[in-house]
């Protein structure tokens, strides 16, 4: 829709082409213009070069979806049973869709737990990687390796610095699954001889779960601990849960579905009473909440890089160095990040995780105040419709994370209903299946209840006409599913649910 | 080393990232850079010491060319524009099948 013209001076004016008189007013002083194209067809025209060739890549189907909009009202009008059934007994879905309302038709983002956009710095950062420095970061002989490793360096000391962690304990995986993974069988195949037992909790990520549970099939012992119903677990059941021969507990920092933070800086004081490796899965909580591993007693730290707007295929794992911790890698090859973790680096994704890191760092206070805000508006107004709960606990949490109960509406459904929001009812891993959460089943929150659960995530770039429309469309849907469902009916007419004996069970 | 910049210096400095985040076709990086430039340069204007409001200065400049670069990458890369945005109504006139 968008079109944009070069001008070197005043008065020159020239259609966008890729002739290397543009290519170098990219860089000099160069004034962007923006023009409103009048038809679809002046836009196409506009950003063909003189060759033919378009530089602008638009996957904007936005005229098409016009187009199949007003066939949809049009046959609305032409067929009454449709038009009937849509007006029928409630007048919530009326605005239910921003169809033909002068209004774009993409989805709200608001799925950050599952992925975050990539900040345009950090994608700036990474574009020199693809263009010009493309040496491999270990290749010493020459210069092309020096200035990718130089750079890999730099970006090892922005992780390190963020969790206050030196430069060398820094390893950088593919992501925070295979960081989970590298720990929770490698510390244990490492210890093997001497321990054989794992702690990890119930409300943990699919990763660490699995991992754990594959590590039993190597005759480890593994303790799942219960969370209670604000989603906490309790720090005495740990401490108790803890054996002699106990080689990790693996505790995540905040929960991936309902926010919640776990009292880290406790469980490291207990894991160094007891000469245990502190494990947490710090995903969605790096950078977000303050994390200090000195403080905490951290041994074993998970990070993933496209939860803090940085590029997706990149995470990283802190190792103490000092008491050093000793795990077997899962990889063998050429010894590269202190043999842990062999392979070749991605300097282009290495490099925008360390912008990553730096921009979390240094944007810390503006985007918790940010998120704070938005996040307290959204809970407000949510919370404002009839049966509906926080899942989590209401202090110990990250205000990023929003996972909203809906009694009597399901979950699924709501979401079919929400086309126009990007939202889960859970985990993205999860998600294929129609299964409840098992977080929330761990709150001890029955099947009906998980089962109508959204979780809402806020970042760095949801804005606040994003959050209430987010409010709107949730309250009037969750309005109109209701008016369908007779159980709704039921409440209002006030029949304890729970006192219904079905019949055909 | 640097001497302070003038107060039109870094009034043109301002305009400019507003008009290059203006140019964002993203609409949440639009406003996110929008509402962050805003909110820099006016926590700034605390800024007395020379050597300090100089640093500020230098550093926002290094910034502006990010977000010049990114714009124009956002423009070349365009996708629906989101419910919460309104759509310019002109230019949406129904273009024939094809077209």
């Amino acid at each position: 829709m968008l079109r944009f013209t070069l001008a070197r001076s005043a008065g020159a004016m020239r259609p966008a082409t890729l002739s290397s008189r543009a290519v170098s007013a990219l860089g000099s002083n160069v004034s962007l213009r923006r023009q409103y194209a009048s038809s679809a067809a002046a836009v196409a025209k506009a950003v063909e070069t003189d060759e033919g060739l378009s530089i602008e890549t638009h996957t904007d189907v936005q005229a098409a979806n016009k187009e199949q909009t007003d066939i949809r009202t049009n046959s609305n009008i032409s067929s009454n049973v449709t038009a009937d059934a849509i007006s029928s007994g409630t007048t919530a879905l009326n605005h239910a869709y921003r169809e033909n309302t002068g209004f774009g038709t993409r989805p709200i983002y608001m799925d950050m737990q599952a992925t975050t956009p990539t900040d345009p710095r950090v994608l700036d950062t990474m574009l020199k990687f693809y263009t010009g420095l493309y040496g491999n970061p270990h290749s010493n002989t020459h210069s092309y390796g020096w200035e990718t490793n130089k750079a890999v360096e730099a970006a090892r000391e922005y992780v390190a610095d963020v969790i206050h962690a030196n430069s060398k304990e820094i390893i950088f995986t593919s992501g925070a699954t295979e960081s989970n993974n590298m720990v929770v069988k490698g510390v244990a195949r490492f210890y093997k001889n001497t321990k054989k037992h794992i702690i990890t909790t119930k409300t943990e990520h699919k990763c660490v779960i699995e991992a754990a549970r594959s590590m039993m099939n190597e005759g480890f012992e593994v303790t799942f601990l219960n969370v209670d119903a604000n989603g906490l677990i309790d720090l005495k059941e740990l401490e108790g849960a803890i054996r002699p021969d106990t080689c990790l507990v693996s505790v995540m920092a905040v929960n991936n579905e309902i926010g919640v933070i776990q009292p880290l800086k406790e469980i490291g004081a207990i894991c160094k009473k007891h000469k245990v490796y502190f494990h947490t899965d710090a995903a969605q909580a790096y950078g977000k909440i303050p994390i200090d591993v000195n403080e905490m007693n951290i041994d074993l730290l998970s990070v993933s890089s496209h939860k803090i707007y940085g590029p997706k295929g990149i995470g990283a794992l802190y190792v103490r160095r000092r008491p050093r911790v000793r795990l077997e890698p899962l990889l063998s090859g050429g010894g590269q990040e202190r043999g842990l973790r062999s392979g070749t680096l991605a300097p282009p994704n290495v490099a925008g995780f360390g912008e990553a890191a730096r921009i979390m760092k240094q944007e810390y206070e503006n985007d918790k105040a940010h998120i704070d805000r938005l996040s307290k508006k959204l809970i407000d107004g949510l919370l404002a419709n009839d049966h509906t709960n926080l899942n989590g606990s209401a202090l110990h949490r990250y205000p990023g994370c929003v996972n909203v109960s809906f009694a009597y509406v399901e979950g699924e459904s709501l979401l079919m209903a929400l086309r126009d929001i990007a939202l889960s009812s859970g985990s993205a891993c999860t998600s294929a299946s129609l299964e409840p959460s098992y977080v929330l089943h761990a709150l001890g929150k029955d099947d009906a209840l998980a089962h109508s659960s959204i979780r809402f995530g806020i970042g760095r770039f949801t804005t606040e006409a994003e959050v209430d429309y987010v409010i709107k469309a949730i309250s009037e849907r969750v309005k109109f599913l209701r008016e369908l469902s007779p159980l709704w009916e039921m409440v209002q007419e006030g029949i304890d649910l729970n006192s219904i004996e079905w019949s055909g069970h | 080393m640097a001497v302070a910049p003038t107060r039109l210096q870094v009034l043109a400095l301002y305009k400019q990232f507003i008009k290059n985040s203006k140019q964002f076709n993203n609409y949440n990086f639009r406003e996110y850079f929008l509402r962050r430039s805003r909110e820099s340069f006016r926590a700034n204007v605390a800024l007395q010491k020379p050597e300090e409001v100089a640093r500020a200065f230098a550093d926002a400049k290094e910034e502006l060319g990010v977000l010049k670069r990114q714009a124009i990458i956002s423009q070349m890369y365009t996708f629906d524009k989101l419910v919460v945005e309104p759509l310019d109504s002109q230019k949406h006139t129904p273009s024939p099948t094809g077209v």
